[in-house]
């Protein structure tokens, strides 16, 4: 009972934290100088207001939100000016996938790399190993996906020939995006592993299973890991969040047609409809995740399920 | 071979384990096998790469700038979109391979125009089709004349078809007054289209070869929403009906356009390739590599970062070629600063345009001595803009600044650009050196690019970075910029001079006087300086030697019709 309140209040919070999230974006993205139609030759006036009523825009902003409000609630997330012939749905789910699988391999390249890498330098706690990994996770974090995925792409791709340097169709360019996602976001994770497996490591009841003869290796891995790992789950929330949402320099460098560039290019061409668009689904993506990251917590640590 | 073949035991029995044993080590033999195979292949020949493929398919695969923003040649404004409407539709006139001047005929066999040069007459082919095999017709470029000049429509070029006689006051007309049937285009039969302007215009076919005369199968347009609506699927592969030589079979958003050959187009075995496909690279160092690992035939633009270093290699594969486009500042005339003329003078003659082109921008570009870049054999602009720092203090005394230190702080507006800041830099230097104008009383104002558009176009600036890319080969496409009620005049500066002579160019029919009073009227705008150029855009782009028949053009439109690939 205790557990299933605590999932509707959460659910309850996300929803309402989603509907302000979509009335700040739309009256925001208004408040940009220029418009969808601001052109470098420009457009006449006459003809500007003949566009603006195709789209709506003649009318008052109050009335343009609730219509946009109404056509939400019917799942339509209008057109777009940037890609005429398309609508937003149409955008969202053709690119939707792309961002999807380099997300969720980058996450895993991440976490394969960040979780070993952080327990052995715990296990080897101020010794060369833990010096070593940690200067490189501190270079890998401090190394941006903008310097990395060139990089990438001019050795693995370029010199050595093994992926393609660009395209998403017939191409394992999107390999080599996953790579620098999952190398920038394995730095972090090896240091949050390190840190919160220090943390229990230090605590009493390991001490007390080492006093009764228990091996370090079931130690770390069957009385630490559990708890040690915990910060890293809570984390996967919003790094799978950002991972799908935020890889527009990935897509960029490596030419892939996923949703991180419609972010940016929805921005500079005041598409209106495709920023609130992407904006709505990394949105519901953050508070979707972190919702089942608050049960995976409940559910992992037991201390918690008392405490909500 | 012999790995395939079974192996029989000499007496016919062969026990169970030995059989498995055998099994494990004819796979280890086959695995390496294939190791080593794939390594002596790749060690021996080289892997095919996309382009080498591509040739092989006739399939040139263009770098194209952004995504395109439409399929529609009537929604679409950018030089990238109109390259793939190039592709997929037809107009009455089209562009020539090799030279911009002449036309090559498109659906219009041949025309005739009257002395006066106000009436034209365009005899169709009758064999014209549309990729669905519908005949094309007069009425069909009646149809998408009446659609892009529609008041609902609200295309954005819709100016580009102001040559035809009322079509300025039927596009304007909000309230319905002034039928379609006034504006000069006429359907005299199925296969003869008549175009009546209300000034002489001996370079219509130049105009004509421009997207917006493109046109559009009605049957399709209407199928899926009204002859006004932007947002129809029409424009989608399956559902788009187009007459030029391909037509779309894949849009990807966010990655690539492909078209391929129209079955029906009337001049079908003279089509060399068989699709194009165009990728959205929206950055230029990616496009690069993707042109350098085999990827693309051929870029949209090159980092101009790397442009020295192509140029070391002497790489055959770097093209920097003229393109009709100018690189200029605009003054605010409406402000103090910048509203005086002296001032303008000077700061324009303090400009050595020589050593920003040699050591900023160092793509071949070519220092510009007047608005319009000239053409061969055609308009010759007058060679008024000269970079002379004793004339430049002159002109600054005149302004009432005894030294450059008296001249009261401004601004200098660029939009977001590493080149655009280098300009600017070497241009304050010059002020500095030329002129005395202490650089630290310049502002150099960085702005986001729609936000800089809504700074110019509100006169909310002294001094603004701007382009011009010319929309057809005649000064016409230039100097009606600076015409006081022109749209894009945007300095605020008005010449009653300057307006009478452009008045009067638009009535003369004989090029030859037209050109010379097109130079007088650019003599004014030189003299009085509402803007200063700076340089002549070169186009800059990679191509592969593969690609075949695509030759420098000024206006860089080419067509895809006549582009061959052939391996070497």
């Amino acid at each position: 009972m205790q557990t299933l309140k605590f999932i509707l209040s959460r659910f309850l919070q996300a929803i309402f934290a989603l509907f302000c999230i979509i009335t700040l974006t739309f009256f925001l993205a208004r408040l940009a100088p220029g418009s969808p139609f601001t052109e470098e030759k420009s457009v006449p006036e006459h003809l500007k207001e003949a566009m603006a009523r195709q789209y709506g825009f003649d009318k008052s902003l109050p009335v343009q939100y609730v219509t946009y409000l109404g056509n939400l609630m019917k799942g339509d997330l209008g057109p777009s000016f940037g890609n005429k012939g398309f609508s937003v749905n149409e955008i969202i789910s053709q690119s939707w996938p792309v961002s999807v699988v380099l997300g969720l391999v980058g996450l895993l390249i991440a976490l394969a790399l960040g979780v070993p890498v952080g327990l052995v330098a715990a296990a080897k706690r101020n010794q060369m190993p833990d010096y070593t990994l940690m200067t490189l996770a501190m270079i890998g974090i401090c190394l941006p996906t903008f310097v990395i995925a060139p990089l990438l792409g001019e050795t693995l791709g370029s010199k050595l020939g093994w992926f393609d340097v660009a395209a998403w169709e017939g191409s394992n360019a999107w390999l080599l995006g996953a790579l620098t996602l999952g190398l920038y976001y394995s730095a972090y994770i090896a240091r949050l592993t390190r840190g919160s497996m220090l943390d229990i490591l230090n605590q009493d009841f390991i001490r007390t299973a080492l006093a009764k003869g228990v091996s370090p290796i079931s130690i770390l891995f069957k009385h630490a890991f559990r708890g040690g790992i915990s910060p890293v789950v809570s984390y996967l929330g919003p790094a799978l969040a950002s991972l799908i949402g935020g890889s527009f320099v990935v897509e960029t460098v490596f030419g892939l047609p996923g949703l991180g560039q419609h972010f940016i290019k929805a921005a500079s061409n005041r598409d209106y409809w495709l920023i609130n668009g992407t904006v709505i689904v990394y949105a519901s993506l953050v508070l979707t995740l972190n919702f089942l990251v608050d049960i995976a917590q409940v559910w992992l640590d037991p201390r918690l399920r008392s405490h909500s | 071979m012999n790995l395939l073949l079974p192996q029989l035991d000499q007496t016919g029995y062969s026990p169970g384990p030995n059989r498995v044993q055998s099994r494990i080590q004819q796979g280890t033999v086959l695995v390496f096998g294939l190791i080593l195979c794939s390594l002596l292949l790749s060690g021996c020949g080289k892997r095919e790469s996309k382009v080498d493929r591509a040739t092989r398919e006739g399939m040139l695969l263009i770098g194209n700038g952004g995504e395109p923003k439409a399929l529609d040649p009537h929604l679409v404004t950018s030089v990238g979109d109109s390259a793939i409407m190039r592709a997929m539709f037809e107009g009455l006139v089209t562009y020539h391979p090799s030279n911009d001047a002449t036309h090559a005929p498109g659906v219009a066999e041949r025309w005739e125009a009257n002395d006066k040069k106000t009436v034209w007459t365009f005899y169709l082919r009758k064999n014209a089709k549309w990729s669905n095999g519908d005949p094309v017709t007069a009425h069909d470029f009646v149809y998408s004349y009446h659609r892009i000049l529609h008041p609902e429509m609200g295309a954005p070029y819709a100016s580009m078809l102001y040559f035809l006689r009322n079509a300025k006051e039927y596009n304007t007309d909000k309230e319905g007054k002034v039928p379609f049937e006034d504006v000069g285009v006429k359907a005299l039969d199925d296969y003869t289209l008549e175009l009546t302007l209300p000034n002489p215009t001996p370079f219509l076919p130049d105009v004509l070869k421009h997207t917006t005369w493109l046109p559009v199968h009605k049957p399709t347009i209407e199928k899926y929403g009204g002859m006004t609506e932007h947002f129809t699927d029409w424009q989608k592969p399956g559902n788009s009906v187009s007459n030029g030589a391909f037509q779309v079979t894949k849009w990807r958003v966010g990655s690539y356009v492909r078209v391929e050959k129209n079955p029906y187009y009337w001049d079908k075995d003279n089509v060399k390739l068989n699709g194009v496909e165009f990728y959205a690279f929206e950055n230029s160092f990616t496009e690069e590599r993707a042109f350098r690992n085999g990827l693309i035939h051929k870029t949209y633009v090159v980092p101009p970062n790397l442009i020295p270093l192509y140029k070391e290699k002497k790489s055959p594969e770097l093209r920097l070629e003229p393109y009709i486009g100018t690189y200029f500042y605009r003054f605010n005339c409406t402000n103090e600063v910048t509203g005086n003329v002296h001032l303008r003078r000077a700061l324009s003659a303090a400009i050595d345009r020589e050593q920003i082109v040699k050591y900023v921008t160092q793509a071949g570009e070519i220092p510009a001595y007047a608005f319009t870049p000239p053409t061969e054999g055609g308009y010759q602009p007058p060679r008024r803009v000269k970079f002379d720092p004793a004339e430049a203090k002159e002109h600054l005394k005149n302004a009432g600044y005894a030294k450059g230190s008296d001249v009261p702080a401004f601004s200098l507006f660029i939009n977001t650009s590493e080149s655009h800041t280098a300009v600017a830099i070497a241009i304050l230097d010059m002020w500095k050196t030329h002129l005395g104008i202490d650089p630290k009383k310049v502002t150099i104002k960085n702005q986001e690019w729609k936000v800089y558009q809504v700074t110019i176009q509100d006169l909310k600036y002294d001094v603004a970075r701007s382009g011009w890319i010319g929309d057809y080969l005649d000064p016409k496409t230039f100097l009606s910029l600076f015409t006081s009620d022109d749209t894009n005049n945007h300095t605020g500066w008005a010449n009653d001079e300057y307006d009478r002579l452009f008045a009067e160019s638009d009535n003369i029919g004989d090029e030859a006087k037209r050109f010379e009073k097109l130079e007088q009227l650019e003599n004014v705008l030189l003299d009085e300086l509402p803007i200063t150029p700076i340089y002549w855009y070169t186009t800059k782009y990679l191509l592969n030697d593969d690609v075949r028949n695509w030759n420098p053009l000024l206006l860089d439109n080419h067509p895809f019709k006549a582009v061959e690939l052939i391996a070497d």
